[in-house]
């Protein structure tokens, strides 16, 4: 039991050990890959890509009736 | 409703879309292959305890990282772009993308989150076995989310496994095996992985020489070199062999296609196979659609009949054929097509005004007939060909079908050749002395990726007009936005790709030029 209970604070200590002594190449990278995924999900997703459906209309129904009016036009 | 939607704005959607969909591509079959590789050399180093081949698979892992950070999350990008930009699409296709895209963002996420962090930092932390496993999952795991992926792209080439429910507008999944087992995805995850297992063997192969040039890491550069050659070897022949397989599904389910990629037009028996050839405009024009004819070719007589139907008997329809029908063969033209697509859309249409005067009788009477299999077999099938306006706009760009084709192929005939000399060279012991082997193996990296992104140029390109084929061309999928706002956001992307692809290529280039280290 003391040796379950003390699973996540091994499994924290692997992850932080192991960000803790990341090579310098691990560092630059990482860094690339924070300001990617800040680009990606803060900048792009909610100012360039929102969803036009759900943005659009309310419910599924109304998303329905939309495709639908575009498909038979 | 699909003469209203501006050409330039489903240009420059397509034109973002492939831009995003090449720039994913690069990072995607290293990944594949690269993975597999590294899990070779670690297995030698557990089972033969030999520290070199720790420090080989450690180097080798650097640049696997390196490619795998600077790729990651860059084909969610794609998924944006199907809810803003073609919005119409993303909701016909219902819950058959749902389902395989669910898997792979489940499958990478813990992938991503457990096994490579066990393979980056728990080198002499956890035991070599549970490490060895480790690295052996993550390359499992990459190559079973890209089979998630190919399953959704393959159903958009040859939809199956669904029926049209015209209350939602939507396909509804009814057979997940049709759509696992779809002939399409099974060729595709086939030859898409083998061709990521070339890849990756061919930039071992050419960092390894680039060594050799540089007379240094002797050890290391010659044992990465027999591994890629070896694997190289293998995964070219099985390029070579799915690629086959490809064909001959392609000529049963995209047959324009397949008469494209040979720039075909008139169906024969004992058609040749192009080896190499240099289109020009014809004389023909039909409908503002520019025919084309071979300036020069070099053909393999046969061949073709052969690849679609074993036999040189088997008749090859052209794309005249397949556009104005064919009295001898069992094709019928796209008239016809069209035709049916209308009956079917005017049925659609009926039900919505079903719906709208709120007559439950005549809308329930409908959409009985969506479910019936011979309607559907029939007649829905072709629902896309009501949006086009006239047969030729059935012909995909044969150009760029045929060049991108032949590129793939030369390519791919001359990796073969590659691999086979670097697997002489290294047994006989005389790579290093061979220096023109070695220019020609570094030269091959960048061909190896214009041949990976050449073959999706012909699978995406050759099916034009269709984003889902036979059921919805592009025009009907794409969202009404303003083109201004999709040229804001392709010069936007191309900025941000390029930005990251120097950043990539400058860290990995350090980390070469570095060498191995531990």
């Amino acid at each position: 039991m003391r040796h379950l209970l003390s699973y996540p604070g091994r499994l924290f200590r692997f992850y932080y050990d192991g960000f803790r002594n990341m090579s310098a190449w691990g560092r630059r990278v990482w860094i690339i890959i924070l300001i990617k995924l800040f680009v990606i999900f803060v900048i792009l997703k909610v100012f360039f890509f929102r969803d036009f459906l759900k943005k659009e209309y309310d419910s599924d129904k109304q998303r329905s009736e939309y495709v639908l009016d575009q498909l038979t036009k | 409703m699909i003469e209203d939607v501006i050409p330039a704005l489903v240009d420059w959607s397509r034109a973002q879309f492939a831009l995003t969909a090449i720039y994913h591509w690069i990072f995607v079959p290293l990944t594949l292959g690269l993975s597999f590789i590294i899990a070779l050399m670690e297995t030698i180093y557990v089972r033969t305890g030999n520290e070199d081949w720790k420090k080989l698979t450690r180097f080798w892992m650097t640049l696997f990282g390196i490619n795998f950070a600077i790729g990651v999350a860059t084909g969610l990008i794609l998924e944006f772009e199907f809810g803003t930009n073609w919005s119409n699409y993303s909701w016909f296709v219902g819950d058959i993308f749902g389902a395989p895209l669910a898997i792979e963002g489940i499958l990478a996420f813990f992938l991503e989150s457990t096994f490579i962090a066990v393979m980056f930092f728990g080198w002499n932390k956890v035991s070599k076995k549970f490490h060895l496993a480790s690295t052996w999952l993550v390359a499992i795991g990459a190559n079973l989310s890209a089979l998630w992926i190919l399953v959704a792209n393959a159903w958009m080439q040859n939809p199956v496994g669904m029926v049209f429910n015209p209350d939602t507008a939507r396909n509804e999944m009814i057979n997940f095996r049709a759509v696992l087992f779809n002939p399409v995805a099974v060729d595709k995850f086939l030859h898409t992985i083998s061709s990521g297992f070339l890849l990756a063997s061919l930039f071992v192969l050419g960092i390894s020489s680039w060594f050799l040039l540089k007379k240094r890491e002797e050890w290391l550069a010659k044992r990465s070199i027999l591994i890629a050659a070896i694997f190289g070897l293998l995964s070219s022949l099985l390029v070579a062999f799915t690629g086959d397989t490809s064909a001959r599904t392609l000529a049963k389910v995209q047959p324009v296609k397949f008469a494209a990629f040979e720039a075909l037009y008139d169906g024969k028996q004992d058609a040749g196979l192009v080896a190499f050839g240099i289109l020009k405009n014809s004389e023909e024009k039909k409908n503002s659609k520019r025919f084309k004819e071979f300036l020069f070719r070099i053909e393999i007589p046969g061949f073709l009949s052969v690849m679609t139907d074993g036999s040189r008997d088997a008749f090859v329809p052209g794309i005249n054929d397949l556009i104005y029908g064919n009295a001898d063969s069992t094709v019928f033209p796209v008239t016809e097509r069209m035709k049916r697509g209308k009956i079917a859309r005017d049925l659609l249409n009926n039900y919505k005004t079903a719906k709208i005067h709120n007559e439950k009788e005549t809308a329930e009477e409908i959409k009985k007939i969506f479910l019936e299999e011979k309607f559907v077999d029939e007649i829905f099938r072709y629902f896309g060909y009501a949006f086009l306006e006239t047969p030729e706009d059935a012909i995909p760009n044969v150009s760029i079908a045929f060049y991108s084709f032949h590129l793939m192929v030369m390519l791919g005939f001359m990796f073969i050749v590659v691999c086979l000399i670097a697997l002489y060279l290294v047994l006989r012991g005389t790579i290093a002395k061979n220096r023109w082997f070695l220019r020609i193996a570094l030269i091959s990296i960048p061909l190896a990726y214009i041949a990976s992104e050449s073959g999706w140029v012909l699978a995406e390109m050759g099916r034009q007009p269709w984003i889902i084929q036979d059921l919805m061309p592009v025009s009907a999928a794409v969202t009404r936005i303003s083109t201004g706002s999709v040229m804001t956001t392709f010069i936007l992307f191309a900025l941000m790709f390029t930005a990251l692809l120097i950043a990539e290529v400058s860290i990995m280039v350090k980390q070469i030029k570095t060498g191995p280290k531990h």
